[in-house]
């Protein structure tokens, strides 16, 4: 099967800065996708190349097999972008910024499916409001749905729950999922990794324009930090046989322990009764991609 | 083609939500013109014989009215599309520079004929002029409502800021339709002033509008169709060479 999007040696440079070095990625189509990185390490110009809003100097970019240069027709058909910034078009309402974006994709009798992105965003009643009067959320709301006008297979979503409260960003992400779910392919910026952990199943990363991450969710999980033990005596020291296992340095009495495996906690309990140690605490912790991220962009 | 329609249309309701601005203030600043310039100049000057200095003056403000008109709404909507970022929202999806040229063009030049006809209506309220030949009145219109939307295209894509595009529009546009003899004949000139509006490609737009209505011109009808068709063709192809290549539209 084709992957949705295909990046293949893909590098930009804008004068001296090198925004992103010999990218190449693919992206099977129905994945859920995290592009993650720092300020600044190409994430919304490769997002940018593969919409058309910018050239790549050197490479190939293919969005359901169509090249978004010389099949840009093809590739933008197939492809539904929300822009980071929360920009509209003063002129106009909810409803006929849809009908212009729709006719835009050759679309001119639309209305039912613009209606039911609408109840589904919940804009329903401000489909006669000018855009202007929309507060920032219903804003991005707004954006969302552009994108899905012309029901396109593939959704890229720079950053859409900056700035969002609480309640929009819970149902952005379960409208999101139900797409995801109904076989769109979706790629992700985000710089709440929390969000990018619950809910893509593969993880890029970016930083200063090269791709130092890629694989699936739950390898970086795995691979990169593992597990940890925190625990806390109630009398006596650490065993000197477990120092090893130190992961930072214990403060207030606490002592974080990195486990290669999970049998590693029999051995450390079997440690602490045999020096005759009692544990008042002890809690497991998992790996979150927030620390994956962190040590990833650590390295040099 | 539906793309190229859909966006068209757009232009279209954008400068009509926004008609008092657009339609009916460059409408009633041409009557303003017209009623100070035939109270001070009506007795004085007679520039083609037989034809009222007034009368002389309608075809000339109506055409210089179209033309701002046509370059301002082309500019100005992609000047406040490219600050405000909606950009994209144009350039996401799949339309073609030829459409995303033609769309923008064609609005300017209805905005540019409606605001020329608006003049030449109220204006006949005052000052009845005859139309001799409405086939060139008509074609002058839609080349030079076209040209200046055109221009207007260059302009809105190369400035950055509201103030390049005041600049040009202030420095170019302005200067350009003023000396093109839409208050005055170029044989009223000084030789040497006549050869050098004899370069200014807005000249032959007016003097060949005028001839339209009373069938007398400057140069030959036919000279300034050439003259105004060419400047339109060349300025064609850059722009869509331009839009082609995206340049600072597409990075």
């Amino acid at each position: 099967m084709q992957p949705a999007i295909e990046i293949c040696g893909v590098s930009k440079a804008f004068g001296s800065v090198r925004a992103l070095i010999d990218i190449s990625l693919d992206i099977p189509e129905g994945e859920f996708f995290a592009l993650l990185g720092p300020n600044g390490a190409g994430k919304t110009t490769l997002i940018s190349i593969l919409a058309g809003l910018a050239r790549a100097d050197a490479g190939t970019l293919k969005v359901m097999g169509h090249d978004v240069v010389t099949d840009y027709r093809g590739a933008r058909r197939s492809l539904g972008v929300v822009p980071q910034e929360l920009v509209f078009d003063p002129f106009f309402t909810v409803r006929e910024t849809l009908q212009f974006q729709s006719g835009y994709f050759g679309l001119n009798r639309n209305d039912d499916w613009i209606d039911e992105v609408m109840a589904k965003l919940d804009l329903t009643n401000r489909a006669e409001f000018n855009m202007r009067a929309l507060s920032g959320g219903m804003k991005r709301r707004v954006l969302v749905a552009q994108a899905l006008v012309h029901k396109p297979p593939v959704i890229i979503l720079d950053e859409p729950t900056a700035g969002v409260d609480v309640e929009l960003r819970q149902a952005l992400w379960q409208f999101i999922r139900q797409l995801n779910g109904d076989g769109h392919t979706i790629v992700l910026t985000t710089h709440y990794l929390d969000e990018a952990e619950a809910l893509c199943s593969r993880v890029g990363m970016l930083k200063q324009g090269k791709l130092v991450a890629l694989d699936s969710t739950h390898n970086l999980l795995k691979a990169s930090t593992g597990t940890h033990l925190r625990l806390r005596l109630a009398q006596g020291t650490l065993p000197e046989s477990l120092a090893p296992m130190v992961a930072v340095a214990p403060a207030n009495g606490e002592y974080l322990l990195a486990l290669q495996d999970y049998a590693q906690i029999e051995t450390v309990l079997a440690e602490i009764r045999r020096c005759n140690v009692t544990a008042a605490f002890m809690e497991l912790e998992q790996p979150d991609l927030e620390e994956v991220f962190v040590a990833i962009m650590r390295k040099d | 083609m539906a793309a190229f329609a859909t966006l068209f249309r757009k232009e279209i309701t954008r400068f009509w939500k926004v008609s008092f601005q657009t339609v009916l203030a460059p409408v009633l600043t041409a009557l303003l013109y017209l009623l100070i310039f035939s109270h001070v100049l009506e007795e004085h000057v007679q520039v083609y014989p037989g034809v009222r200095y007034t009368a002389f003056l309608v075809p000339g403000l109506a055409m210089m009215s179209l033309l701002q008109n046509s370059f301002a709404n082309s500019s100005s909507s992609l000047i406040q599309s490219k600050i405000t970022g909606n950009i994209i929202f144009v350039l996401l999806p799949p339309l073609s520079h030829f459409e995303f040229y033609a769309a923008y063009v064609l609005a300017s030049v209805v905005r540019g004929v409606m605001v020329g006809f608006g003049v030449f209506a109220i204006t006949w309220i005052f000052v009845p002029v005859p139309v001799q030949s409405p086939l060139w009145v008509l074609s002058f219109a839609l080349l030079g409502s076209g040209l200046l939307g055109t221009l207007g295209i260059i302009a809105g894509i190369w400035a950055d800021k509201f103030d390049q595009l005041a600049a040009f529009q202030n420095f170019i546009i302005i200067p350009l339709t003023f000396l093109s003899g839409v208050f005055y004949s170029i044989h009223s000139l000084p030789p040497f002033w006549q050869e050098v509006s004899h370069f200014n490609p807005f000249f032959y737009m007016i003097d060949g509008f005028r001839y339209g209505f009373f069938g007398v011109s400057d140069v030959s009808p036919r000279l300034s169709f050439a003259i105004v068709a060419g400047c339109l063709l060349a300025l064609l192809f850059a722009t869509l060479s331009l839009l082609k290549r995206g340049y600072k539209l597409r990075h």
